[in-house]
């Protein structure tokens, strides 16, 4: 664990309510100084509460928000130092790209001569140069982003805060996007926040991913370690796009598992083979029939029902052509199980862990 | 815009309805005021309106209208914050309270002003005695004139600051951007053309203003007579060329504002795009 002193924010038991509703529940985390934390979760699960409420901008009915070692709950909004990038980047539809800018830095009474500099410092870090007697409505959604950007840093802020910074930009620029902001992220090197229901996203962007639902924190951790070690039923059944699944214990190569668990299977842990192709863990394959294969590139996504239930699996675009309808072979690498609301487990199809052990 | 090719005599029609229900409404009356206030002449025309009584009721008017004005702005930006801005119990009562006025017929507000403040009322004795008079006095009429034009500014305000959201006044508030500043800075901007609008209402209603005006001014000729109820008396007293002098008068006043709002709407759609 994270000593306790080092962190540079820390939420302590932090509850809100809108009137009835309990949009954040008991939430604890504290972020070390200079890190990129996404806040990953489904729509709703109070994503934007957490952050306006670092910000000041919401007031937690209980609990403590620490930033660097003060208690920040009583301290307005105006004073926190907190950057802010908006979901829809709230520019001053009134003021040009400069004014945009400069409208922190004047109204914290800094000197014409310093608001110059630090506004052509800023708009060339986030390269819109040019563009500065632009009002927001003459600029694309991308440009947007960066106006938003580098008003939110303009101040020198401590902390920084983004919420879904990419969600009203298309596809191929926000992948752009995402590594030039992780990239000014980490020139500025300030300490920031923000929010994704996008886990590529998350995962890519981040070094650490705080997950949300419903109101509460389900698991805190490195991509990999969120990604790869589920430790909730949500987490298991939320990241890497899974199939879920109630009869686990009826597949090959699970059959040890008691019938009440549940199991969540991840495409890329299932393999699809032709009838015709010699594969290498031929006991435990099941056989299933091809509904649908959709192409995605640089790979086929494959989906075959067996047992009544729909699996999602891959295939490489360049092997033998699989055909909707076909009969095929069907390879389960591992499952994550659980129990309702139990611990997670991966667990290995039993053909592998047999032959490990051989090996060893 | 052409949603129908084949109507061009349904179209022409209709606007042939238009154009005869407008002239037999709005223009003749206005031709016929203007043609009876200059009939006996421009000589006529000019004592009529440089009479004493008229000039009086003709300053009375403006001064009346532009504290109400003043009034109504302040207060029309206040509502507007409020009821946008703010989350409170009882915020609906006040949103309906702000509209009573437009369906409450003038003289009805003019009477409730009466038993207010009037000799039956509880704080007469009061009132009389820091001696200020209310009932009868222009103080009476200025109460009546805000409470019919109240509306106006808040009215238009409102859906401009409901479709603006709060988002950019955070954003400013987020980079240490006090309450007024964010008011002159972020929000007045977007404010702009809906107040003058609201302000160009205000003014031509309040100029107009004759039910609940008349039910409290008590008719003292050069004292508390408006234009609209010198008019009245001049009418009352068989002076038709002096009552529609005034008249004109009051009818280019209106008209003067009426091409004002057309062209702040012009301005502001403008800059809206
Ligand atoms: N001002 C408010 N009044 C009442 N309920 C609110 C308010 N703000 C948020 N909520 C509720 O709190 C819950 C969490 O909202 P929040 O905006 O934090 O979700 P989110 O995780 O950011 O979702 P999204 O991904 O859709 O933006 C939602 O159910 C929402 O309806
Ligand atoms: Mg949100």
């Amino acid at each position: 664990m994270v000593q306790q002193n080092k962190n540079y924010i820390e939420l302590k038991n932090i509850n809100k309510s809108f009137e009835k509703f309990q949009a954040s529940k008991d939430i604890n985390f504290g972020i070390e100084k200079g890190r990129l934390v996404a806040l990953l979760g489904p729509s709703g699960s109070g994503k934007t509460t957490i952050l306006r409420m670092i910000a000041g901008l919401e007031n937690a009915d209980s609990g403590e928000i620490v930033i660097d070692g003060k208690v920040v709950n009583d301290i307005p909004a105006s004073q926190r130092r907190v950057g802010f990038v908006f979901q829809n980047y709230a520019l001053f539809r009134y003021k040009t790209v400069y004014d945009n800018i400069a409208f922190g830095l004047k109204v914290n009474h800094w000197n014409k001569a310093d608001i110059k500099k630090r506004v052509s410092e800023l708009i060339n870090l986030v390269n819109l140069n040019g563009l500065e007697k632009r009002y927001p409505n003459q600029l694309s959604g991308g440009q947007r982003q960066r106006v938003a950007f580098a008003r939110a840093l303009a101040p020198n802020p401590e902390l920084l805060l983004l919420d879904e910074p990419f969600a009203a930009i298309d596809a191929k620029v926000r992948q752009e996007l995402r590594s030039w902001l992780r990239e000014m992220i980490n020139k500025v090197g300030i300490t920031s926040i923000f929010v994704t229901h996008d886990q590529d996203e998350a995962i890519e962007v981040a070094d650490e991913i705080i997950i949300t639902n419903k109101g509460r924190v389900e698991q805190i951790g490195s991509p990999r370690e969120i990604y790869n070690t589920p430790r909730t039923a949500f987490v298991a059944e939320f990241m890497g796009h899974p199939t879920k699944i109630n009869n686990i214990s009826s597949f090959w190569g699970f059959t040890g598992l008691d019938a009440s668990y549940h199991a969540v299977i991840r495409p890329e842990n299932v393999s699809i083979s032709k009838k015709t192709d010699k594969i290498r863990y031929e006991v435990t394959a099941e056989e299933g029939v091809v509904e649908r294969v959709l192409f995605r590139g640089k790979e086929l996504e494959i989906w075959v029902r067996i047992h009544g239930i729909l699996l999602q699996g891959t295939r490489r675009a360049e092997e033998e052509p699989i055909r909707e309808g076909e009969q095929v072979k069907v390879f389960i690498y591992r499952a994550y199980v659980y129990k309702e609301d139990g611990e997670v487990q991966i667990v290995v199809n039993q053909t592998i862990r047999a032959e490990e052990s051989v090996i060893i | 815009m052409n949603i129908r090719k084949d109507s061009g005599s349904l179209k022409w029609i209709l606007i042939g309805i238009c154009a005869v229900f407008l002239t037999v409404m709005l223009i003749l009356p206005l031709v016929y005021v203007l043609i009876t206030a200059f009939e006996k002449g421009i000589h006529v025309f000019g004592t009529a309106v440089s009479d004493e009584y008229a000039v009086k009721a003709i300053f009375l008017t403006l001064k009346v209208t532009v504290i109400t004005l003043i009034f109504n702005t302040i207060f029309g930006i206040f509502a507007a914050w409020c009821i946008t801005r703010f989350q409170f119990r009882g915020k609906k009562v006040i949103s309906t309270l702000i509209d009573l006025p437009l369906t409450v017929s003038p003289i009805i507000a003019g009477l409730i002003y009466v038993l207010t403040f009037g000799r039956q009322s509880a704080l007469y004795p009061f009132l009389k005695s820091v001696g200020i008079n209310i009932i009868f006095a222009v103080p009476g009429i200025v109460l009546a004139t805000i409470f019919v034009t109240f509306p106006f500014v808040s009215r238009e305000i409102i859906p401009v600051l409901t479709a603006q959201g709060t988002d950019e006044e955070e954003a400013a508030a987020l980079m240490g951007a006090g309450g007024f500043t964010i008011f002159r800075e972020i929000t007045f901007p977007h404010i702009k053309w809906a107040l003058l609008y609201g302000i160009v209402l205000c003014s031509a209603r309040a100029m107009g203003e004759f039910g609940a005006v008349s039910v409290l001014s008590g008719h003292l000729r050069g004292k508390t007579n408006t234009m609209p109820l010198y008019i009245e008396l001049l009418y009352q007293g068989y002076d038709f060329t002096g009552a529609f002098a005034v008249s004109a008068i009051l009818v280019l006043m209106a008209v003067v504002i009426l091409i004002l709002r057309s062209k702040l709407e012009k301005k502001g759609k403008k800059e809206v795009d």
